[in-house]
């Protein structure tokens, strides 16, 4: 990562304040290379995802699933091991629209938190093979490894109380103990 | 190309001591393997590649373009299915097989897991059968797994097991703070607690070091290649005798048969794919139990019409795995101290002896949870996302406990593999298809396990557990897959002998899981490696320079 490396330590509050800027600027920060644009999905697309995933995963103390990159994971995947649900992403974001379009007559992106989870329940009857892809991928894409631009300088892993990076060596300085401290 | 003593199948847990045995004992050899030669470098700690999470493919193979089975559900609904995905019931395909990335726990089963129809009388609708080999029998050769590969533990503690003439190599990892949770309450209730053996260095052993006890490990390959496999044992032991040839990304097609009905040779497709045969004096079939028992369906010939070995239509039959039960204690203080591999203490309190129930299991803590498996474990009554789903993953993500046992399965003939008669692989041979399950009286076990298990958890001061036990309607085999071509003394009755030589055609042996008669309630990776040194000693004593006679 460039300036905003994983050395430089932001304050929960910094990271929060970052994140609501918007996830775009991150993302920007972190992979360069897509500049706004996706390996998969349109921006409108995007949008929409990032509504649904940050129902699924919504920001409190600690990001949500969008803040943290969990929109480029899943984009990633979708043009990578995820292929074979392109369609059913395609089809299942287009129905999340119609049904905040029929309800409250307004992009999903653009309504408020409550009516996005109303959205998002919905959607959970209406489409359970799209709803079950995206949560499970939203999880993913929080609380998996960094390495596929989710979880975003390992923000959920420092979340759950977990030493990040992984402390390795510990455990070599005394043999007599059998390997533990 | 030059004939050859023996060509091996399969470089896992048996392939690798049996292609270690035959070259020590001056055999030529070659060790076919259909994957490579992985290192940790290839795996990466990718909590979403590896081989527990596959969401994101299989990180030890097999890769999902070109290797398709086929898994039959309960309403006979059959379904194509890739390697990555769970009905596909994945082992591993490279150099070590699955103990490259097993959690390494290396038990020994016990005496009467070797006679469970003579224990308990066979359940109607089972084929539970008696092996034709003893504990006794075994004993020397877990052993001898026990010393070549490297096992840490200490089992002194449980009056649970057989007999053994030497403790373990090396001494348990430190108890870690489940253990310390654990152990007593476990006292209170009345269990035999003790440290679970393991394929892993405590101390520097065989020219390693010992773990570091990261929390990557099960599923994962060892970083500091503490965790043994025959991938870091056996294999290169047979590499450096100068009788054993490895040849990785080479995919078995049948074993050749010559006119008089025995094997001379196998055709494999070699890295680049072209089709070519090695020529050998005998065959050693070890590619794990769905694989093993898909090789010999496809060696199809006009004298073995149905495949080899396959003259009372056995091989496939009785498939089996292991039933996991068990329960998530949720408490009020910490109980996650990142001290790898997490799994530490067991009771074998209640493999056997319960009035009712055939059998039973071990019960264990489990391997370190990666947080995204424990998104679907949280407390009862928490929502499946949002705000609160969220908070929970906090609030419980350090305090909780998972025990959880191979309830030992219960087999039955429908429960099988057998050729896909229309989907083929990526070198056009008809894949496995897998269909059947246990008989339902293992279910009925593995509830009452998980209760016990439930219980454990609460003596240590769970506030809440949530049980874990459901009936699935397929077999689950996966890592734990065996029972495909059961020994036995009948050659009616059973696919090999009770040295994992066809009955059908004597210079073919099958020496992996596939000759399991039942699984046990432990993790069969140990049994796997004393048959495959009990087979090998065998075939060498038999061993008549050039050719096999038994």
């Amino acid at each position: 990562m460039p300036s905003t490396g994983s050395g430089v330590r932001l304050t929960r509050r910094q990271f929060v304040a970052a994140g609501a800027i918007g996830g775009a600027g991150l993302a920007a920060g972190c992979h360069a290379r897509n500049q706004g644009n996706w390996d998969f999905l349109n921006d409108a697309q995007a949008r929409t995802l990032a509504a649904l995933c940050d129902q699924i995963i919504p920001q409190d103390d600690f990001p949500s699933a969008s803040q943290a990159g969990a929109v480029t994971y899943i984009d990633r995947q979708l043009a990578r091991h995820y292929r074979r649900h392109r369609n059913t992403y395609r089809d299942g974001l287009e129905q999340a629209e119609a049904i905040g379009r029929t309800r409250f007559g307004q992009e999903l992106a653009a309504l408020p938190a409550p009516r996005q989870l109303e959205v998002v329940s919905a959607l959970e009857h209406q489409n359970r093979t799209f709803f079950d892809l995206l949560r499970n991928h939203t999880f993913e894409g929080y609380y998996g490894t960094p390495r596929h631009g989710g979880n975003r300088d390992a923000v959920s892993w420092r979340m759950l109380g977990l030493a990040t990076p992984l402390i390795r060596g510990r455990a070599q300085y005394d043999l007599r103990k059998g390997g533990a401290s | 190309m030059k004939r050859v003593n023996a060509v091996v199948v399969g470089a896992g847990a048996a392939g690798g001591i049996v292609a270690k045995e035959l070259s020590m004992a001056g055999l030529s050899v070659v060790l076919l393997e259909r994957g490579p030669w992985y290192t940790s470098n290839d795996c990466r700690k990718d909590d979403l590649r590896n081989q527990r999470t596959t969401v994101l493919g299989n990180a030890f193979g097999p890769e999902d373009d070109g290797n398709p089975r086929v898994v039959v559900d309960a309403s006979g609904a059959a379904q194509t299915v890739l390697p990555s995905q769970g009905g596909y019931q994945n082992n591993a395909a490279c150099v070590g097989g699955g103990t490259l990335s097993y959690g390494a726990m290396a038990w020994r089963y016990l005496p009467q897991d070797f006679r469970m129809r003579s224990t308990y009388g066979a359940p109607a609708g089972s084929s539970l059968e008696d092996w034709p080999i003893s504990y006794d029998d075994l004993e020397p050769f877990y052993e001898k797994a026990e010393y070549e590969i490297g096992i840490s533990g200490d089992d002194s503690g449980t009056p649970f097991k057989g007999a053994r003439k030497r403790p373990l190599p090396m001494p348990p990892l430190a108890p870690n703070r489940e253990f310390q949770i654990l152990e007593p309450a476990a006292r209170r209730l009345g269990l035999h607690p003790f440290h679970i053996p393991m394929f892993r260095n405590s101390v520097p052993y065989n020219g390693r070091g010992p773990c570091m006890r990261c929390r990557f490990c099960v599923g994962f390959a060892c970083e500091v290649d503490a965790k043994n496999g025959s991938q870091n044992t056996v294999i290169p032991t047979a590499l450096a005798s100068g009788n054993c040839e490895l040849r990785t990304g080479c995919m078995a097609k049948q074993v050749l048969t010559d006119d008089r009905g025995r094997a001379r040779g196998v055709a494999y497709f070699d890295a680049q794919g072209h089709l070519v045969e090695q020529p050998s004096d005998i065959v050693v079939v070890s590619a794990c139990a769905i694989e093993s028992a898909r090789l010999l369906l496809n060696s199809q010939s006009r004298l073995f019409p149905n495949g080899l070995g396959n003259g009372y239509d056995l091989v496939g039959r009785n498939l089996q795995g292991h039933h996991y039960t068990g329960a998530v204690g949720f408490f009020n203080f910490d109980t996650y101290d990142d001290v790898g591999p997490g799994a530490s203490i067991a009771v074998s309190d209640y493999n056997h002896g319960t009035p009712g129930l055939a059998g039973g299991g071990m019960l264990a803590n489990e391997f370190i949870r990666l947080p995204i498996q424990m998104v679907d474990r949280l407390p009862a009554g928490t929502l499946g996302w949002g705000l609160k789903h969220k908070q929970a993953m906090r609030d419980s993500y350090k305090r909780n406990i998972v025990i959880m046992g191979p309830t030992q399965p219960i087999p039955t003939a429908n429960a099988r593999v057998t050729l896909d008669p229309a989907v083929r692989d990526k070198w056009g041979m008809p894949v496995a298809r897998i269909s059947g399950n246990l008989h339902p009286h293992t279910f009925d076990i593995g509830l009452v396990q998980a209760q016990r298990a439930q219980a454990w958890l609460k003596e240590a001061g769970a506030e809440t557990t949530v049980l874990s036990a459901g009936r699935p309607t397929m077999v689950s085999a996966g890592q734990h897959q065996a029972g495909t071509c059961r020994m036995g003394n009948d050659p009616q009755g059973s696919v090999v002998n009770r040295n994992c030589q066809l009955h059908d055609v004597d210079n073919v042996f099958v020496i992996d899981s596939s000759v399991h008669v039942t699984n046990g309630g432990f993790n069969p990776a140990l049994t796997i490696m004393a048959i495959a040194y009990f087979a090998s000693d065998a075939l060498v004593r038999n061993w008549k320079g050039t050719e096999f006679r038994s």
